[in-house]
């Protein structure tokens, strides 16, 4: 299986970002990415997406912020991260030299932190790309409203469009009516490309107390539980726009990737199941490897959109 | 940090009791390092339902092969491990976190409350190994006799003598373990090294801040990852903020946490 692994034509671009394989991480179920070297050969992903950062430090929301759900996990962790200056002095410093490119996924409560974050970003050496959430459910007057706006979303792209110098990913809320429509205006605002979906918003109950799960009340909900929507949506938009879609939920293996190839992402995020086999990501690069040989394809580029309809 | 993803080989199962379980596993990679008050994550079923791996503490650890961990069904999860069999295989990931910080020039004190007693056995061992001379005191609750007698056997095999204390009075003191611990003479240098419910956890704490001495605590919160990764696992800091369990604990200072105490 080495040689086919080294022999497989993996690589996806991204807008001017080219990486070896489809492979990433999704932000926040991977730290920054050096918690997970006990277990994976890091310069053997695609690209890694670090915990979200906003201006200021946030301390998140109080406890309990995890549930499991059949299938899934819901969570409120409230974007806890270190802020901006201490990601670029502490976490950036210990991820030079790490082989494998890095996403910095960034949050704001309003365009100008969007902006100031970017700007702040633009001259730190080591990061290959910028992910916008625009879609985390958690924080109140936070960036949801961003990501269900479209006039919003698509200023809030230009806006750090305007101020990097790396591709910029915006990710997409599915707590949308039309996840199409945000979509689009995120393209026509100067996106490289889009990733979806972000945690759907959902809430468990302890009947015996009578109380929510969560201090939050409400969290996201991910994990195998949601595969089916991001599929459909990956689907929709990827008909919808024309820059690269990369499609995130529920994914664990090589198989549920090349589902969501077919139905148009150029490549995939890895999220919740990093909590449960910290090698899922690497893993799966195997596995699509031994897939491109198997199926002696050219390319792993050749499924992108390839789905047979009925 | 040296911390492995394997699977390990079950190599024998005990019930305790109708509902607390023993699991003995074979793994050298975990038992030649790991250190007590350091936890281990296990993926309960190789579905996605449950879907994330349970935390569990390590009880103890035999001739760097293997080692055990302890738990009373609860769930889902617990219930699924407690019906695995020997020779199945689990995947495990550890040893996670940072243990109890052993101070030979005290005075010790193990209290342990449930389950909370997993984990002070194999400090147990491991303190009679590094400070001979001074063999710790050891204070274990539970709700009653059922709940306890194994594990105090546990101990006696060490050549410790435990004082009990059971909800119900069938075995010890009748009522709480810092009832036992006001009336043992624990001198003026004593550190206490606590695992169990939290409102115990937070009377033990109370009881050594006033007598001015040492207490570690063993935080066990929900968490996905057990790695930092999903920042789940968070406990109130006084510094402000707030700590995460797997990375920063298990195992804290007492004086570093917010206790609210109702």
């Amino acid at each position: 299986m080495g040689s086919e692994i080294t022999s497989a034509d993996l690589r996806v671009s991204i807008g001017s970002l080219n990486l070896k394989n489809p492979v990433m991480t999704a932000s926040g179920t991977f730290g920054y990415a050096r918690e997970f070297e006990p277990y994976v050969n890091l310069h053997r992903l695609g690209a890694v997406v670090v915990k979200g950062i906003s201006i200021e430090p946030r301390a998140g929301n109080p406890p309990p912020r995890i549930v499991e759900t059949s299938c899934g996990m819901l969570n409120a962790i409230g974007l806890e991260n270190v802020g901006v200056e201490r990601f670029i002095s502490e976490k950036m410093i210990s991820l030079q030299g790490i082989n494998v490119p890095v996403i910095v996924n960034i949050l704001g409560d309003t365009l100008e932190e969007y902006r100031e974050i970017a700007k702040r970003l633009a001259d730190v050496d080591g990061i290959s790309g910028i992910e916008v959430n625009i879609s985390c459910p958690n924080v109140k007057k936070g960036g949801v409203a961003f990501g269900t706006v479209p006039n919003m979303a698509a200023a809030v792209t230009a806006a750090v469009k305007e101020s990097s110098s790396v591709p910029v990913i915006v990710k997409l809320s599915p707590n949308v009516t039309d996840i199409t429509e945000i979509a689009c205006a995120v393209e026509e605002g100067g996106a490289d490309a889009v990733s979806l979906i972000n945690t759907l918003i959902g809430m468990a109950i302890d009947h015996r107390s009578r109380r929510p799960q969560l201090a939050n009340v409400i969290g996201g909900l991910s994990g195998p539980a949601i595969k089916p929507v991001a599929l459909r949506m990956v689907y929709q938009v990827a008909q919808a726009v024309s820059i690269p879609v990369i499609g995130v939920g529920g994914i664990e293996t090589a198989e549920d990737i090349l589902e969501f190839m077919l139905a148009g992402a150029t490549a995939v995020q890895i999220g919740t199941a990093n909590f449960v086999n910290p090698r899922a990501s690497e893993e799966a690069v195997e596995g699509l490897a031994h897939y491109v040989a198997e199926q002696k394809l050219g390319s792993i580029r050749e499924i992108i959109g390839g789905l047979i309809l009925p | 940090m040296s911390q492995f993803q394997e699977k390990t080989q079950i190599t024998r199962i005990e019930r305790l009791t109708e509902n607390i379980v023993r699991i003995t596993l074979d793994s050298p990679d975990i038992a030649s390092i790991a250190k007590p008050g350091q936890f281990v994550m296990i993926r309960t079923g190789n579905g996605k339902d449950p879907l994330l791996r349970r935390p569990f503490s390590i009880s103890q650890t035999s001739n760097s092969q293997h080692f055990q961990i302890l738990f009373k069904v609860v769930g889902r999860g617990t219930s699924l491990l407690a019906h695995s069999r020997e020779g199945e295989y689990l995947s495990v990931l550890g040893p996670l976190g940072n243990g109890f910080r052993i101070n030979c020039k005290s005075r010790n004190c193990l209290v342990g409350g449930g389950m909370g007693i997993a984990p002070l056995l194999f400090l147990a061992k491991t303190m009679l190994r590094k400070c001979p001379n001074t063999p710790p005191l050891v204070v274990l609750g539970a709700r009653n006799r059922e709940e306890l007698t194994s594990l105090v056997y546990d101990f006696a095999e060490l050549g410790l003598s435990a004082h009990t204390a059971t909800d119900d009075g069938s075995l010890g003191h009748h009522g709480l373990v810092t009832d036992v611990l006001k009336n043992l003479d624990l001198g003026t240098n004593c550190t206490s090294y606590v695992c169990g419910p939290h409102p115990m956890m937070a009377a033990v704490h109370l009881f050594c801040k006033d007598r001015n001495y040492g207490c570690q605590v063993s935080m066990e919160t929900n968490m996905a990852c057990g790695m930092g990764a999903c920042l789940g696992c968070i406990v109130p800091v006084t510094k402000g903020g707030y700590g995460h369990a797997c990375t920063d604990g298990p195992v804290f200072d007492a004086k570093e946490l917010v206790w609210e105490v109702k």
